[in-house]
């Protein structure tokens, strides 16, 4: 069970405990639809979300209601936007990345293996570690989760979807399968014959400056921010390692104060309890950064590409209109089957001007969310390591204080 | 005696043992500190022939290391049992023997003269000599003192690391018997001068060689600390002569040194037959309590040297990921995000300069002081074998005397009158020995008393000031990270 706030573990997401979770999108919610993520139970191999929603709209049967998910239905729901004509003038929201407890359980299951190797306050100490780790993991993951679902809200054209009104409220299961292995085999093809064709169409110059520009902008910025991203994780990883070290070395301190006989016993005593008080900032410096550094990035990456997938949607639909004017052209000269061909331009021709049109504005706020997501969440990340860093050097001055006094 | 600092000249590592790390670097001149060491304690430091020790030594490349002391067929190393002369000693070692009163007196003399001790010595300017896998690293020692068993006030001579390995071979095989807690000299390492030697000028070589000028001049200046060992001429010798013979016999692979490792096994094998009946309490807790401290400061120094080894990798990321940061900034196309990401990208990088230093930190402060108390610790057991020995030999000698007895008892009835008085002659002799063992088996347990006694002042003394100087390190560290991220903050609201 996911508890708001944990009692003794650090408070990762207090800020977001309540509400959306907007914490990499700034979003403008109305009272019209509002959709959060009360809850949510982590099982054996699957995640449970408890999807609540708030509305005044007439299409729900109620104001208030609740619905458990599960992140193959989040996929589904997903993909049903990618797959959907109407929407292909728009940044579909990117989908939440899977659950990943794997890593955080085999932890915990070496541990549980390593039982008998250490003392008891050492495992009890890891124990704590992984179970924080998990519940960390845990706690993103729903923040990833509610992300999407707000930004479906706040859209103003795909909150009205069907599937979407579906999603949260139809209380039975929605019968959603993961892909099996043939669907997910389709879908590696369709995504190589995507890039393939992505690659040309990319290579098609565009007449308009302000796509021509977004093209170029967005897949420098995507390789970048995959990049930044990937650093970003090694680096707080570094930090993760040297917190734990400095746990250990903690412990081993306070093992030599009591054993030892001499003055300096106390030394090793209040060293101890000051690392031990460090530590735990430390680990903190690192979710922090975690959080609103390369969660940050992670996401943008994911939003990116979503980005780019709309150009790729753009500027296919202009290679179709392109295509159709020549059998238009071809079609009059031979003077057969004009009819058609004009249709079939026509048809290109709309669907390639409705996408432009959405698509600007959806780039343009795209750049507006992000500015104001990075905005935030750097923001946020100095404000942290600096209450992180006065903290730490507090208690080492404090601790300091006490040892040179002594001497 | 106490150590009393100069103020610190730039560049000089008063308390030697946590030299500098990086030239120039504030964060260390610190460590010379004038307020420091008040009173007498020398650390009692272990001698390098870990007897047994060294065997389970880890470290592969330092098979060879303790293997530092001069061995000679009438060396002490041998089999109690074996040896006949009246003393198991290389003749300057005698000295401690006969004048003991006098060693008594000098120990005396530095319980009463606390502000006499003033000297320091540092150790810099490595220069590598010569070409090819016969090059060497030559260091300058300098001494800075005002005692007067010394010519000079200022003295400064160059030597290379087999002649501090010389040195410390010919202290050990001169005192550790006796009980004296030998300071170790620093270890060998075949890989990190097979690099120097080469050639190698990268990062990993100079690191190498500053880790082992701060090890020389920690060693040396432990060593003067001892006021055995300050008096003795081959330290003094060392400090002061500009030439050197050359100690050949520390080389990994002579004959000597196989010789060495000899000594080592049957030493092993001795200690595991030998079941001494400790009468003393106080040695058998003592032996306890080194055993546990060993045991945790080993552990305690691998989770310190691992802590080092993730800074270092933090500040590689760190900027590698600045790096990154910038890139990202210069894609950005709203230009006060973009300015604010290559602000971030710069703050990163001053970060990663300073996670390096606060390894350097980690790593000189404190890493280096565990590893130097693991070595003595194990010098500290030597000792405490050196007085199993000692009782072991005077228990042989009383029960030869006895068997010496019994044969004259017999021969008493046999009626063999020129045999008669050989035995005569001979259990005076051992009468002779057997008091002899038991007087230098109090002599030793006697030095060893003092030994620890002063080792653990030093210990005290030593961790006190290290884990302040390390905490200081640490405060240093927050408050440029505040300053930094300070600056960043308003950075990252501008942006709009």
């Amino acid at each position: 069970m996911m508890q708001e706030g944990l009692d003794d573990g650090p408070d990762f997401l207090s800020e977001e405990d309540r509400g959306p979770r907007a914490v990499n999108v700034d979003l403008q919610t109305d009272g019209t639809l509002q959709v959060d993520i009360s809850d949510a139970l982590s099982e054996r191999d699957k995640v449970k979300f408890t999807v609540h929603t708030k509305s005044t709209l007439p299409s729900f049967k109620q104001n208030e209601f609740s619905v458990v998910r599960q992140h193959e239905e989040f996929i589904w729901l997903h993909d049903s936007f990618v797959e959907n004509e109407e929407y292909a003038g728009y940044i579909i929201p990117p989908a939440p990345p899977r659950p990943d407890f794997d890593a955080s359980r085999e932890k915990l299951q070496k541990l549980g293996e390593g039982e008998g190797s250490m003392t008891k306050e050492e495992f009890t100490k890891m124990k704590q570690e992984l179970e924080a780790e998990y519940l960390a993991i845990f706690k993103k993951t729903v923040a990833m989760h509610e992300v999407f679902l707000c930004r479906v809200a706040a859209h103003p054209v795909l909150r009205k979807d069907l599937n979407f009104h579906v999603f949260l409220e139809y209380n039975q299961d929605l019968s959603v399968r993961g892909k099996n292995k043939k669907e997910k085999l389709e879908d590696f093809f369709k995504n190589v014959v995507k890039s393939a064709d992505g690659v040309l169409v990319a290579g098609v110059k565009d007449v308009d400056d302000f796509f021509e520009h977004e093209k170029t902008f967005l897949l420098e910025y995507h390789n970048r921010v995959k990049d930044a991203s990937a650093k970003s994780d090694r680096m707080i990883r570094s930090h993760k390692s040297a917190a734990d070290d400095i746990n250990r070395i903690a412990s081993t301190l306070y093992t030599l104060g009591t054993q030892d006989s001499t003055d300096v016993c106390k030394f090793f005593l209040k060293v101890s309890e000051l690392f031990e008080k460090t530590r735990k900032i430390e680990a903190r410096v690192a979710a922090d950064e975690d959080l609103k550094l390369a969660d940050l990035l992670k996401y943008y990456l994911r939003e990116s590409q979503a980005a780019k997938d709309l150009l790729y949607r753009r500027g296919r639909a202009l290679v179709d209109y392109e295509n159709a004017n020549k059998a238009l052209d071809k079609a009059r000269a031979k003077n057969k089957d004009v009819l058609q061909a004009e249709t079939t331009q026509q048809i290109c021709c709309q669907k390639f001007e409705k996408i432009s049109e959405s698509a600007k504005q959806e780039l343009i706020d795209f750049k507006t969310r992000r500015v104001a997501a990075f905005r935030k969440n750097l923001v946020e990340l100095a404000e942290l390591e600096l209450k992180h860093a006065k903290g730490n050097l507090q208690l080492l001055q404090s601790c300091l204080g006490v040892l040179k006094g002594d001497t | 005696m106490a150590a009393e600092r100069d103020p610190p000249p730039p560049g000089d590592a008063g308390q030697a043992r946590f030299g500098e790390a990086e030239d120039g670097e504030d964060l260390f001149v610190v460590l010379c500190s004038p307020a420091s060491l008040p009173a007498e304690d020398i650390s009692a430091n272990s001698n390098g022939p870990k007897l047994v020790d060294s065997f389970l030594d880890d470290d592969p490349d330092d098979l060879f290391a303790e293997a530092t002391e001069e061995v000679s067929l009438d060396s002490p190393e041998r089999e109690p049992i074996l040896s006949d002369g009246p003393s198991p000693a290389i003749t300057p070692i005698m000295a401690p023997r006969i004048d003991s009163t006098l060693f008594d007196q000098a120990l005396e003399e530095e319980e009463d003269n606390g502000d006499t001790f003033d000297i320091c010595i540092s150790v810099s300017d490595p220069e590598k000599v010569g070409d090819g896998m016969n090059a060497y690293m030559a260091y300058k020692v300098t001494t800075k003192t005002s005692l007067s068993v010394f010519s000079q006030n200022e003295l400064s001579v160059r030597r290379r690391f087999s002649d501090f390995l010389g040195l410390h071979s010919k202290l050990a095989s001169k005192y550790m018997h006796s009980g004296y807690i030998v300071p170790p000299a620093p270890e060998k390492s075949i890989v990190g001068m097979t690099k120097v030697k080469v050639g190698k000028e990268d990062s990993s070589s100079t690191e190498f060689v500053e880790k082992r000028r701060s090890a020389l001049e920690r060693y040396l200046m432990r060593t003067v600390k001892h006021p055995v060992m300050l008096k003795d001429p081959n330290v003094l010798q060392f400090l002061e002569s500009s030439e050197l013979p050359r100690a050949v016999s520390t080389q990994a692979l002579s004959g000597a040194g196989i010789l060495r490792m000899v000594n080592k096994a049957a030493d092993a094998v001795n200690k595991m037959t030998i079941k001494m009946n400790e009468s003393d309490a106080w040695f058998e807790e003592k032996q306890q309590q080194f055993e546990n401290l060993d045991a945790q400061f080993r552990k305690l120094h691998a989770s310190v040297e691992s802590l080092v080894c993730h800074r270092k990798e933090l500040s590689l990321n760190t900027a590698s990921f600045a790096k990154s940061a910038a890139m990202l900034g210069n894609s950005e196309d709203h230009t006060a995000l973009s300015r604010a990401l290559s602000q971030l990208a710069e703050m990163e990088e001053k970060m990663e300069q300073l996670h390096m230093d606060q390894a350097y930190a980690d790593f000189y402060l404190f890493a280096e002081l565990l590893g130097d108390y693991v070595r003595l610790l194990t010098a500290v057991k030597g000792v405490f074998d050196q007085r199993m020995k000692t009782w072991s030999k005077w228990q042989d000698a009383q029960l030869m005397l006895q068997r010496k007895r019994e044969a004259e008892a017999k021969l008493q009835y046999a009626n063999k009158p020129d045999k008669l008085q050989q035995a005569k002659d001979e259990i005076k002799e051992w009468e002779g020995k057997v008091q002899q063992g038991e007087r230098d088996f109090e002599q030793i347990s006697k030095t060893i008393r003092k030994e620890l006694g002063r080792f653990e002042k030093e210990r005290v003394k030593d961790f006190k000031s290290v884990i302040i100087k390390y905490l200081e390190s640490l405060v240093q560290t927050q408050q440029q990270l505040i300053k930094y991220w300070e600056a960043f903050l308003p950075e990252a609201k501008a942006i709009a």
